[in-house]
């Protein structure tokens, strides 16, 4: 069990890492983050940002420290997909953005066991 | 560019559409899209493609890939296609070059090996007419695909070998590769027959005039050894025949039994318990020719023919009529070719040994009369030539020297069937089994005195109206053989003699 636990956290570190090297790439790139892991019961968005044009986007960042398992986009599948097009309409209703422009993206991260990482943006996924 | 097209080919029946393979690469998650009304071993290629890119060291895109095999209204089915879309993914990831008037076939296996279809000849017939000029073929169908001399056929082991000369030029030796195929010609010869001069008389008849054959007679007394030797007799297939067997064969993947570029008449034996769609062709998903097809341009035997179940034989009515038959199915109408030389066996009574006089059978008189009377009147009435075949006698078994071989008599076969061709030249026929009944009376119509005996017979009621045109037909056929100007008395009485006065 212990071990199982473990690995868990070690995977939930792993997506914080991540997610962290999204965000700071998208700020350099010059976005504005508007919310980090906004959760609710349906589930959780992991970053929210404006970007320069005023188009928000919802992004879902996946990370993986091998593609043994496959590339992380992979993981996506339709389901999922439209998880994230009922959360970010959920997100845009609270936060009183509802009919502004937004689109859904999807950020894959791979770290390597040295440390480094590559990071691939596809823009507009559904 | 994110965009890559091949060629392939789609085949409905021996019917086959030039079907382009286009790849798209989109921005989006990593999905596949297969258009253009794919059947599930098509749909499949998705795994075989994308196992067989990455084990030949190749990258997947982890993209948005939609692949669409237009004409889209087509359906499509089989594996052939792997091999087209690898190459064309490949081509939209910009990693291999563009690659014009070139179809690709074949399948891939998950290490990367490019494997046999069925179907290539057929296929590249397609191609060809469309104006493909080069074919990639798998290396296991060289030699069928190697009978279409207009393609450049480019035989290829492994999707990493197809790579490598699409980048380079480098291209495998094809002779190297080139695969003996099995031949069974010369295997058999009519001289291995002891005795049955009559029933080899028969076979040379048939063979000649196209004649179809039914050979009564106990089990053992060799009736089909007599029909397994036919094509040894029957004269070798034209290039276009050859080509029209092979592309059946092809098609229905019962290649592995016949060398592709065989000039032999095929021989095809479907058991008796047979159903009718084996015996005409058909299926749900795929249309694939049946026996009657795969015996196109050759023999078609039956053993034990009045055991087939009901309406398998009568199924055969239509292809003699016609030399094709057509399938329909929800999917479609094809049409296979189907001219045989139809050749039945049957035992004489259900236990077979009413022959000679008949002192072993333990059949009832009643058994024996119903035990033909299975095949039908409209059946037996295309078939020309009814032969008892007996036991072989004790002296014939004795004999040391051995019968005649198959050669020379296909010698005669030949000399005879080139006379008629001179007789038929502004006929729409070609054998003497084909005469019309109304040409047997007036233009066609043996010497006087042949006339005035088959009449004589007729009036005896030894004869029907129906009986004297086949003896008729085959009268020809023994006038051809023996270089008769005209049907005379004597190859009259001889079709007559050889009907064995089985009216049935």
């Amino acid at each position: 069990m212990r071990t199982t636990n473990s690995k868990k956290s070690l995977n939930k570190n792993t997506g914080a890492i991540g997610e962290e090297i999204a965000a700071q790439y998208l700020l350099k790139r010059g976005d504005e983050i508007l919310g980090r892991n906004w959760r609710i019961r349906e589930g959780e968005l992991d970053l929210i940002t404006l970007d320069r044009s005023g188009l928000i986007h919802i992004i879902e960042v996946k990370t993986r420290s091998s593609t043994f398992f496959g590339h992380p986009l992979e993981a996506i599948d339709s389901a999922k997909a439209h998880r994230i097009q009922r959360l970010s309409l959920a997100w845009l209703a609270t936060n009183g953005a509802l009919g502004c422009d937004y689109q859904i993206d999807a950020i894959a991260v791979l770290i390597d066991s040295d440390g480094s990482h590559t990071i691939e943006i596809r823009a507009n996924i559904l | 560019m994110t965009l890559g097209s091949t060629y392939g080919v789609g085949l409905q029946g021996l019917a086959g559409n030039l079907v382009m393979v286009e790849v798209d690469i989109a921005d989006g998650l990593p999905a596949y899209t297969l258009l253009g009304l794919p059947d599930a071993a098509l749909s499949e290629s998705r795994d075989r493609v994308r196992s067989a890119l990455t084990n030949s060291n190749e990258l997947w895109p982890n993209r948005k890939v939609t692949v669409s095999l237009s004409p889209a209204w087509l359906p499509k089915s089989g594996p052939s296609f792997d091999l087209a879309i690898a190459v064309a993914l490949l081509i939209a990831n910009q990693t291999l070059p563009t690659c014009e008037d070139t179809v690709f076939l074949g399948e891939l296996s998950l290490d990367g090996k490019v494997r046999s279809v069925r179907g290539v000849l057929p296929a590249l017939l397609a191609a060809a007419k469309a104006g493909i000029t080069r074919a990639v073929v798998p290396v296991a169908n060289l030699a069928e695909a190697k009978l279409m001399v207009d393609l450049e056929i480019i035989p290829m082991e492994s999707l990493s070998q197809v790579l490598r000369w699409l980048r380079t030029g480098e291209r495998v030796e094809a002779e190297a590769l080139d695969l003996q195929c099995e031949s069974d010609e010369a295997l058999l010869d009519f001289a291995d027959v002891a005795g049955q001069p009559r029933a080899r008389l028969a076979a040379e008849i048939a063979a000649t005039g196209g004649h179809h054959l039914l050979l009564i007679g106990p089990p053992g007394a060799g009736k089909t050894m007599i029909a397994q030797r036919l094509p040894t007799i029957l004269p070798q297939l034209t290039i276009t025949q050859a080509l029209e067997v092979t592309a059946v064969h092809s098609i229905a993947g019962t290649l592995g039994n016949r060398a592709p570029q065989s000039l032999l008449a095929p021989f095809v034996a479907p058991h008796h318990t047979t159903t009718r769609v084996a015996m005409v062709g058909g299926g749900a998903h795929v249309i694939r020719p049946g026996a009657s097809s795969l015996a196109h341009n050759g023999v078609l035997f039956i053993d034990e023919a009045p055991e087939c179940g009901v309406g398998i034989l009568d199924s055969l009515r239509q292809p003699l009529e016609s030399g094709e038959i057509t399938i329909a199915r929800s999917i479609g109408n094809l049409t296979f070719p189907a001219q045989f030389l139809l050749v039945l066996a049957a035992n004489p009574c259900p236990c077979g040994k009413f022959s000679g006089r008949g002192r072993n059978c333990t059949c009832t008189s009643q058994q024996v009369r119903r035990y033909l009377g299975k095949l039908s009147g409209p059946l037996l009435d295309r078939i020309d030539l009814r032969v008892i075949v007996d036991p072989v006698s004790r002296i014939e078994m004795a004999q040391n020297e051995l019968g005649e071989s198959s050669s020379a008599i296909r010698e005669r076969v030949m000399a005879a069937r080139d006379i008629a061709a001179k007789r038929f030249a502004h006929e729409n026929w070609k054998l003497n089994s084909q005469i019309p009944s109304r040409a047997l009376r007036s233009t066609y119509k043996p010497e006087r005195a042949a006339m005035n005996f088959l009449h004589d017979e007729l009036d005896r009621e030894h004869l029907t109206a129906r009986g004297l045109h086949k003896v008729i037909r085959t009268a020809w056929t023994l006038a051809d053989l023996h270089h008769h100007s005209v049907a005379t008395l004597a190859d009259v009485q001889q079709a007559y003699a050889l009907r064995d006065g089985v009216e049935l």
